[in-house]
């Protein structure tokens, strides 16, 4: 089946199985490794895109669902050489230990962002409580985001403030 | 994992997919956000010869109240619930519900009545639809039949839809004049974006200082979603004291046919029934007095 998609800015068409994951299209026919495979199974939150600007978990999406949206990866963040505040951030705040994890973590919060340019702790943690980090580096990793709310309002590069390691809540 | 082959139809018009269904019978599967039925492909617990994908069909999203009903389009997304500030008033038990299901990821995909015809007994929005007495809107080649939630749910993963029948919308009953409404969720989850160890629904109508009409829902403590329907009737028409609702709570447990399983003992379970049912209708019931004035 004859599917076209936008993937980070660009128009791709390709002939498709039904039965074709959105990730393995992504991995295996567009050569975007960045996007990762972990659980397979809609709990871990490696395989996180963009797909019109909402995290969405593509081991759970078929790629003929995707036909005529636009899908953002971790290789559609930086601009050129300029990097996406989120990728600052992960960087000045040491926001990834092995790294498995981040391409999810930073879509995520690049929607936040783009939705709630200030969130609060809370409001980070709820928003990547879908994706899991084995490193449990979640204390850097809201830090970062943090971080990235600042870079992202033109704001200096301070550090970014303590971030308690408490577990994450509910909805309000 | 890689799903079993099927021939997968997208179509973009209500009648085009019942056309679909009509010709395709239970060969084929109707698949909404897919956030349920995808994981079944992949496992292979399922493998219809026909993915009837409904997710381009215009008219099925939006919530809007009118005329004494709020009308929950059935590709409403959780997360379209999850946002809209407007049920806080309406109708809080859905807003208080949809963000303790799965994960946000999930909730940007999943739907509200892709979720009630998957019909997982651990699903949330069954309890919730059988507290609030909602009728759920089916569409086939022969036309509309409303199904009240009480009938719909009819064991593990299985409805009262038919194989050529479609979930248009869910229909809930708006609190008349001189009354007031208002429910709770409580769920039981060991991380979050798991399945309920135990969920509870309960919604409250108020008149007059007594309680005109309660009605509780269970969840994932049976074969489906269940209505504790002793523990409602004996609300009726009593004035909502701590003896009443203690009461309420114990027959709401009774009801529960909860298994011994990795979330918990039958026993501790029934027990977390009695405890949310208490719970949530003390809040409930503060909700709805607290709407009355």
């Amino acid at each position: 089946m004859k599917v076209t998609l936008t993937i980070n800015g660009l128009e791709r068409s390709a002939d498709v199985e039904p039965r074709l994951l959105l990730v393995d299209f992504i991995r295996s026919e567009l050569r975007l490794t960045g996007t990762h495979i972990g659980c397979d199974t809609t709990s871990c939150g490696a395989c996180t895109v963009l797909l019109d600007g909402e995290p969405v978990k593509s081991c759970t999406m078929l790629t003929v669902q995707a036909d005529g949206r636009a899908l953002t990866t971790v290789e559609g963040l930086a601009n050129g050489a300029e990097l996406h505040p989120v990728q600052t951030g992960f960087h000045e705040e040491h926001g990834l230990q092995c790294g498995f994890c981040t391409p999810g973590m930073m879509l995520v919060a690049a929607a936040l962002l783009e939705r709630n340019p200030d969130p609060t702790e809370r409001e980070i943690r709820w928003a990547i409580s879908g994706n899991v980090c084995r490193c449990t580096g979640y204390v850097n990793i809201v830090k970062a985001v943090r971080h990235a709310a600042r870079l992202r309002a033109g704001g200096a590069a301070e550090p970014a403030d303590e971030v308690a390691a408490v577990a994450p809540g509910g909805a309000e | 994992m890689v799903p079993a082959a099927f021939e997968y139809r997208a179509p973009t018009s209500l009648p085009e997919a019942l056309e679909l269904l009509r010709e395709h019978g239970d060969e084929a599967k109707v698949m909404a956000g897919g956030q349920s039925l995808i994981p079944l492909l992949k496992l292979r617990f399922a493998a219809p010869a026909v993915v009837v994908d409904i997710g381009r069909v215009p008219g099925l999203t939006g919530i809007s109240a009118g005329g004494g009903t709020l009308r929950v389009g059935a590709l409403t997304r959780h997360v379209d619930v999850e946002r809209d500030t407007g049920l806080d008033a309406l109708c809080p038990i859905l807003r208080e519900a949809a963000p303790q299901i799965a994960d946000p990821l999930v909730r940007n995909r999943g739907t509200v009545g892709g979720s009630l015809c998957h019909a997982d007994p651990a699903g949330d929005w069954g309890a919730v639809m059988l507290a609030l007495d909602a009728e759920l809107v089916a569409s086939s080649p022969a036309g509309e039949r409303v199904i009240p939630a009480a009938e719909f749910f009819q064991g593990p993963f299985t409805t009262a839809l038919r194989p050529d029948e479609v979930l248009t919308e869910v229909r809930i009953p708006a609190a008349g004049a001189g009354q007031s409404a208002a429910g709770a969720y409580l769920k039981l989850e060991r991380k979050v974006g798991d399945f309920a160890t135990v969920g509870v629904a309960v919604q409250v109508r108020l008149a007059n200082g007594e309680v005109e009409r309660a009605g509780i829902g269970l969840t994932a403590v049976g074969p489906s979603s269940l209505k504790a329907g002793a523990a409602e009737r004996s609300l009726a028409g009593r004035a909502p004291t701590d003896e009443a609702i203690a009461e309420a709570a114990r027959l709401a447990s009774e009801a529960a046919e909860p298994r011994d399983d990795i979330r918990g003992s039958a026993a501790y379970k029934k027990d977390v029934v009695r405890v949310f049912v208490q719970r949530g209708l003390r809040s409930a019931v503060a909700r709805a007095q607290e709407a009355a004035r």
